[in-house]
């Protein structure tokens, strides 16, 4: 089988772009790692968040972790079967659930920065 | 066959999933928009990253994503058919989110 | 071989079907029929048509022709599918590949080789192991209708196998056990009345059992019946997690394998 298989049917390719996203999540954690390694230096943790090339790689980076949020949400009624007598919660309302989380969280920790501005 | 040892590997993986999932959209915001547009100061973000919360947080940001990258990307290397990597490829993926986990705990708590 | 090259017309279509003939030819070739196009008919309905009107020589699976026994899953257009639910009117005007399903070894025609899939079915124990035996006279194993209801959307498999012709995983390493093995391996694990989860364990919760599967999911797209053996398989990777830790930070537990 060729290792371009999945460019031979829509179902595939998304599941690469979804695999893919791997690189962006890895590679924001990347940075957090050098972000935080200058905790202690005033001038090197402003500089590398005021980087052009670091602002423009988050600006790319962001639709794609977005993907990966949304994949990975859309997935949860899959893994996660809750069953109520003789029917499964609905898979919607357990996708719903987790979208509403994610709003709820994202809030939290804009209002927690806001604080500190 | 035998039971896989794959549940720790899979389990980071996931952990690391959710973890992307609900926090970085928020904090690349945060970090990309927010900070160039002066919103919020470099050393007032600075100073909320110094409390021990916020690195407890950078932390689980940092260690449970990488292995979430990790497992993703040796599969992708097997979907990809690389055969021949199969048996260096995991040592090099667990192995660096291993040393990137290693690196957080000492800048977050040693430095 | 036909004298003409057929051309389509409002009331005809033509198929371009896969041909193997191993005491013929090494290679196979592919055979174009045109056949009569009508609104109700399926590749199958051509298929028969062609086997009956045009070239007794084609070999294919068949039986029910409504879509409950799974003999006749074939590659339509390079997707698997069930042929007695694949329609003209969806490809009319345009010429309908029909090959056999991928991933399979072909022993003739449109006609596959299952044994792989028939030994990975005996592999996880496809069938009921009660909890306990008893004896007739005894009377029936009972379940509720709520039990029951955790397992029947995964017994809705008619063992067709076009989600192993879907998946890629499989096509790469044959060795996998694949998403109908694993979502009828769950079927039984959450049968009240079975006791085989812990030995149905030992083999799906190994390499070639869930844990090749990277969740492409086109298995659920293609199954005719709706099982979901991508959600099978990933409701079986958060069991064995379960089972892994409980075997780690428990070692001394009593191993019992829950199925979610």
């Amino acid at each position: 089988m060729p290792s371009t298989w999945w460019l031979k049917r829509k179902s595939y390719f998304m599941f690469m772009v979804r695999e893919l996203t791997c690189l962006f999540v890895g590679g924001y954690a990347l940075f957090l790692l050098i972000l935080v390694s200058q905790l202690n230096d005033a001038d090197g943790f402003a500089a590398l968040l005021k980087n052009p090339l670091v602002i423009v790689l988050q600006v790319i980076a962001l639709p794609m972790v977005l993907y990966h949020t949304v994949t990975w949400l859309n997935l949860t009624p899959k893994v996660l079967v809750i069953w109520r007598g003789e029917s499964r919660v609905s898979p919607v309302l357990i996708a719903a659930a987790h979208y509403l989380a994610w709003l709820v969280v994202s809030v939290i920790i804009l209002w927690i920065v806001s604080m500190y501005r | 066959m035998a039971k896989s040892n794959e549940p720790i590997w899979w389990s980071l993986f996931s952990a690391g999933g959710v973890v992307a999932a609900f926090f970085f959209p928020i904090t690349i915001i945060i970090t990309a928009i927010v900070c160039s547009a002066d919103w919020i100061s470099a050393a007032g973000l600075q100073k909320l990253a110094g409390h021990s919360l916020a690195r407890l947080y950078l932390f689980v940001l940092i260690s449970l994503p990488l292995f979430h990258w990790a497992h993703r990307f040796r599969y992708i290397g097997m979907d990809l058919g690389l055969k021949s990597l199969s048996g260096i490829l995991p040592v090099v993926c667990y192995g660096a989110a291993l040393l990137g986990t290693g690196l957080a705990v000492f800048f977050l708590v040693w430095a | 071989m036909a004298a003409s090259e057929p051309t389509p017309s409002d009331k005809t279509v033509v198929l371009e079907v896969f041909r193997y003939r191993p005491e013929e030819e090494e290679e196979p070739t592919f055979q174009r029929y045109e056949v009569p196009y009508f609104e109700d008919w399926v590749v199958l309905d051509a298929l028969n048509h062609i086997k009956d009107e045009i070239d007794g020589t084609l070999s294919f699976r068949w039986s029910c022709r409504m879509g409950v026994c799974g003999s006749c899953g074939m590659m339509v257009n390079g997707d698997p599918k069930l042929t007695c639910a694949a329609f003209l009117r969806d490809y009319h005007p345009a010429t309908i590949r029909v090959e056999p399903l991928n991933y399979f070894p072909v022993v003739r025609d449109l006609v596959i080789n299952m044994e792989d899939f028939l030994e990975k079915m005996t592999e996880v124990k496809a069938w009921l192991v009660p909890k306990e035996e008893k004896p007739v006279s005894e009377g029936e194993y009972r379940q509720t209708p709520a039990e029951l209801a955790k397992y029947k959307q995964f017994s809705m498999c008619i063992n067709c196998m076009l989600c192993y012709s879907a998946c890629p995983v499989y096509g790469q390493n044959q060795s996998f056990l694949g998403p109908a093995a694993i979502a009828l391996a769950q079927r039984y694990n959450l049968d009240s009345r079975d006791g085989a989860t812990e030995e149905r364990a030992d083999v799906i919760f190994s390499h070639e059992g869930i844990w090749e599967c990277t969740f492409v999911g086109d298995c659920t797209r293609v199954c005719p019946k709706n099982v979901d053996p991508a959600g099978a398989i990933q409701q079986a990777k958060v069991s064995a997690t379960e089972d892994w830790y409980r075997s780690v930070l428990v070692p001394w537990g009593k191993r019992n394998v829950k199925s979610t």
